[in-house]
This record gives structure tokens, sequence and C-alpha cells, in this order.
């Protein structure tokens, strides 16, 4: 338990998680919040959803200036930090100030991965992160545009619904060989090619886009194959890299992110790192991970801030995701992207249908569209930490309430 | 503006003014009301914006939708009979003055 200043750097979800959860834990110290971003801090899923169409960035705001006032907690924005001095226990701000800590959480994010093809900086080539980028977009896209999604993760498949919905005419380029290929089973993929396809989008998977050609705008993408696509507007939407240097070059131990420990500190004990940008061992699957998601920052910041309260526990909470595309929400408990036996159940012609994943023979979690029962009760099933296998589940032909009974 | 009474666990009443169209849970963040954490935003994924609307309005509520439905199950707080997830509630003046309960925890 610390009653010094807690310095929390970056101001997304875990950052603001961090400041609001040690407070309804009773940290009575200092907490300051350091963001690079103008305003208040707010939340970055809806950008690629519902703020397209709404365009109200009040309702983005995590909360109001007064939670902050009232809390007690400095939040700075336009704030960048350019260093760490782990000697003095301090923090480098742009202008060369200094900002001591008696513990430090890093929770810098991550920022879009910048694609090494030529046309780039052209002026109607865009890429989605911030609320600016956001805004930005909205003001730009145009009912009838063609535009070319370069990328089909899920913020690129979010956005190309968006934009389809409104209007334009959308082609997402995917190098893979389905569009959510790192996230997602096949099934899944398949099931939102075909509405993407049905609402009218063009989905082009194995292709590389070689450059972006045009003037002073971007007028197409040529292909690896010499095929052209023109368009109105480009988005890269190729992933993201962990905002990881500021720890690297304090001396912290990176590994596709900040590496932390099942308390989630660094290799400094006064320094925690926690949500995207975070490295760590995901207890169920035993396996190094970085994940890109609300449940994960909101739950790495609870748990750094229960420790710095006074209440320490290992994170392990059960990842969970999810994605809103052509009106249909995609659900996700549990990391299912090492999967090597997947069974489908469902109805698919009426948009109903569950991916149950599992992994030499256990039970690591579910991809549902229309079924949220089954992502519910198989994240209780996670949650309780049991280890079931594939018969435990043909036992109860799929239907993870009675699995749950019979296991429990 | 649509009022609306929030009645936090130990009793306490806040009451707000709530502008229509905006979700119950935008309306309560907004208004800095604690029992509402609203994790997911509204998207119907983390059920920590659960409320026990107030027997006497419970009525006056649209139906739940099949999602809200299944994601109640998921309450920090034991699901009862009017429990609604604030997100999935629109405020319109057909609501003005409804009484909602906040459980203890929505964790």
């Amino acid at each position: 338990m610390i009653d010094g200043p807690v310095v929390i750097v970056g101001t997304g979800q875990a950052g603001f998680q961090t400041a609001a959860s040690l407070r309804l834990e009773g940290f009575g110290g200092k907490i300051s919040m350091l963001g690079d971003e103008p305003g208040l801090p707010y939340q970055r899923p809806p950008l690629s959803k519902a703020f397209f169409r709404e365009g109200n960035a009040e309702r983005l705001l995590f909360r109001n200036r007064d939670f902050f006032e009232k809390n007690n907690i400095n939040f700075r924005e336009r704030c960048p930090v350019r260093a760490i001095d782990r000697q003095k226990k301090q923090v480098v701000l742009d202008d060369a100030a200094t900002m001591p800590y008696q513990h430090l959480v890093l929770a810098t994010g991550t920022r879009n991965r910048n694609l090494p093809i030529g046309g780039t900086d052209l002026k109607n080539v865009m890429a989605l992160r911030t609320l600016e980028d956001a805004n930005r977009i909205r003001e730009t896209a145009r009912a009838g545009q063609r535009v070319v999604m370069i990328g089909g993760g899920f913020i690129g498949l979010e956005l190309a619904g968006v934009l389809n919905e409104f209007g334009c005419q959308v082609t997402v380029i995917e190098a893979e060989s389905r569009p959510m290929a790192r996230s997602v089973s096949e099934r899944i993929s398949s099931y939102f090619v075909e509405l993407h396809s049905r609402n009218g989008i063009a989905i082009h998977c194995n292709s590389m886009v070689s450059r972006i050609f045009g003037n002073d705008r971007a007028e197409g993408v040529e292909l690896a194959d010499g095929r052209e696509i023109g368009a109105d507007l480009v988005f890269i939407c190729a992933g993201v890299v962990p905002n990881s240097e500021i720890g690297s070059e304090a001396g912290l131990e990176t590994s596709n992110g900040i590496l932390v420990d099942e308390m989630l500190l660094t290799n400094d004990p006064d320094i925690s790192a926690i949500g995207d940008c975070a490295s760590f061992v995901h207890r169920g699957s035993g396996r190094l991970v970085r994940l890109e998601s609300v449940q994960n920052a909101a739950d790495q910041a609870k748990c750094v801030a229960k420790r710095l309260a006074g209440d320490p526990s290992p994170y392990d909470a059960v990842p969970w995701f999810w994605s809103d595309q052509g009106g249909k929400k995609l659900q996700i408990a549990g990391l299912t992207g090492h999967a090597g036996q997947l069974i489908c159940r469902g109805d698919e012609e009426n948009d109903k249908l569950t991916v149950f994943a599992f992994e030499n023979d256990r039970f690591v979690g579910v991809e549902t569209v229309g079924m949220a029962a089954n992502y519910v009760v198989a994240r209780k099933i996670l949650e309780t930490g049991r280890d079931l296998t594939l018969s435990d589940f043909e036992n109860s032909d799929f239907d993870l309430r009675e699995v749950l009974k019979k296991t429990g | 503006m649509v009022k609306i009474t929030f009645i936090e666990a130990n009793g306490n009443e806040i009451t707000i003014d709530a502008e229509e169209g905006n979700s119950l849970m935008q309306a309560a963040v907004a208004n800095g009301i604690k029992g509402i954490v609203a994790e997911c935003g509204g998207s119907m994924m983390c059920a920590t914006c659960h409320v026990y609307v107030d027997g006497a309005d419970f009525g006056k509520l649209p139906e739940r939708e099949e999602a809200e439905d299944e994601m109640l199950d998921s309450t920090a707080c034991q699901r009862k009979e009017t429990s609604r997830l604030s997100c999935q509630i629109k405020i319109s003046t057909g609501l003005e003055g409804i009484r909602v309960h906040l459980p203890t925890s929505q964790y």
C-alpha cells in the first residue's frame, strides 16, 4: 500500500479506470492523469460504430469534468510525457517540467501501424484512432463516394459497415485469406463476409496493396497483382503497434508491448503497465498476450488500483470482446484464437451462431452472434476456472446452462 | 428534460434532469450517479449499468429485447422481475418522474 503520488500516463479506458478505481478503493493520495489528446477522457469503441451516425462527442465521455474535480484527480490534457527518470522517480513532461511519483502506471495504449507503401501521405488517406480522426471522417465522407479500406480487422470492417450504410461504395482489401483472421474462427469470418457482401461491400482477401496512387489526392490503390481499384477515400486499418518506447527507453523490458508479471508490474517494482500497451501471461493458456480491448483495459486498471490501495491479487480476469458490424453484434468470451477444435451450433440463416472453441480438448471460449446467453454463460464457466473438456459439452448437447449444471 | 429519481442502495435519493433521446445510463453517467458503471459504454456487453425500476414505473418502459434479457443473467447483484440494463432505456417524456433503484454493486 502506498500513499504518495500515483502518476498515470495515458487517459484512455485503462488510465481513466485506474484513477476512478483508486478513489473507489479509498486511495487518498495524489493522483495525476496525463494524456496527449485535447479534451476529457473518452471511449474509443463507438468511434467506428455509433459515433459516425450520431456525431455526439459528449456521449463518449467516461465522466464529466465535475467528476475529476470532486474526486481530486489531477487530469491534464495535451500533456505528453517524454521520458521516465527511474532513479529520481519522476516523469519528464514536454516542457522539461517534471512530476514525481511513488508509483507510475503506464497506460499508453497503441498507435496505428503505418504501411510501408507509397501514397499514404496523400490528402484523402485516413486512419481512425482518435476522436479527431473520427470527426475528420464524418466531415469528409459523402454518400456515393468510393471507399477503399486497407485491412479487414475489427475496425476496418466496423467502419466499412457504417460507411456502407451511409451510402458509400466500400471495398475491403485484406492481406490474409480471411478477414479478422487473427481474432476469430473461420466460421465467424465467413459469416461476416457473407453479411457484408449481402449489404453490398466488396471484400478481397489474399490481396496486398502495393501503393496508393494519385497526385495531391489519392485516386485509388494498386494491388500486388497489378489490379487497380479507384477510390475517393482510402482508409488504413492495418492494425496497431503498442506505445512501449517510453518504457524501453527507460530500461523496462518489452516484448510486443511493455512486459509485466502476474501482478501487472514491470521489472521496476514502482511501475505498472496495463491495457493495450502491456504484454502479460494469460493465466488460462500460459501464453504471452497483449490484448486490445475494453475488458482488458478496465480489469487490469482495477487490479492495479486494488493493489495500490493495499489489496493485491494476481490478474486473472476472463477476456471478452465485441464487435458491431452490419447491424449484428459479435460477442466473444475467452481467448479462442488458438483453438484447434471448433464446434458450431445455431441457425445461421436467422443470424444465430455460436462457435465453441477447444484447445487440446479443453474448453477455451465461445464466439457468438445473436445468442447472447451463450456469451454470458461461457464467461461464467470460464470465470469459475473449471477445466471442461469437449465431452462435457457433447454430453449436454452444447447447451451451456446444462454444462454449467452438470459439471457444477 | 425529464425528471428521473435514482435511489441508491443506502436509500439516498438523487433526482436528475435527463435529456430526451439519451439512454438512462448516459443520463446517469452525465449526472455523476455513482452506482452506474457502464464499462462497455452501452454495448450490452458488461451488465454494469443494472437497475431495478420501481414496480409502479416498470410498466411504462417498452419491453426488453431478447439480448438484454440474456445479458441480465450476468449482473453482479441478483436479477429481479424489474431488472433492466439502463443503457437500453431511452429517455422520453413518458418516463417523467420514474424511480429507479440502484443495486449494491455492479461488479
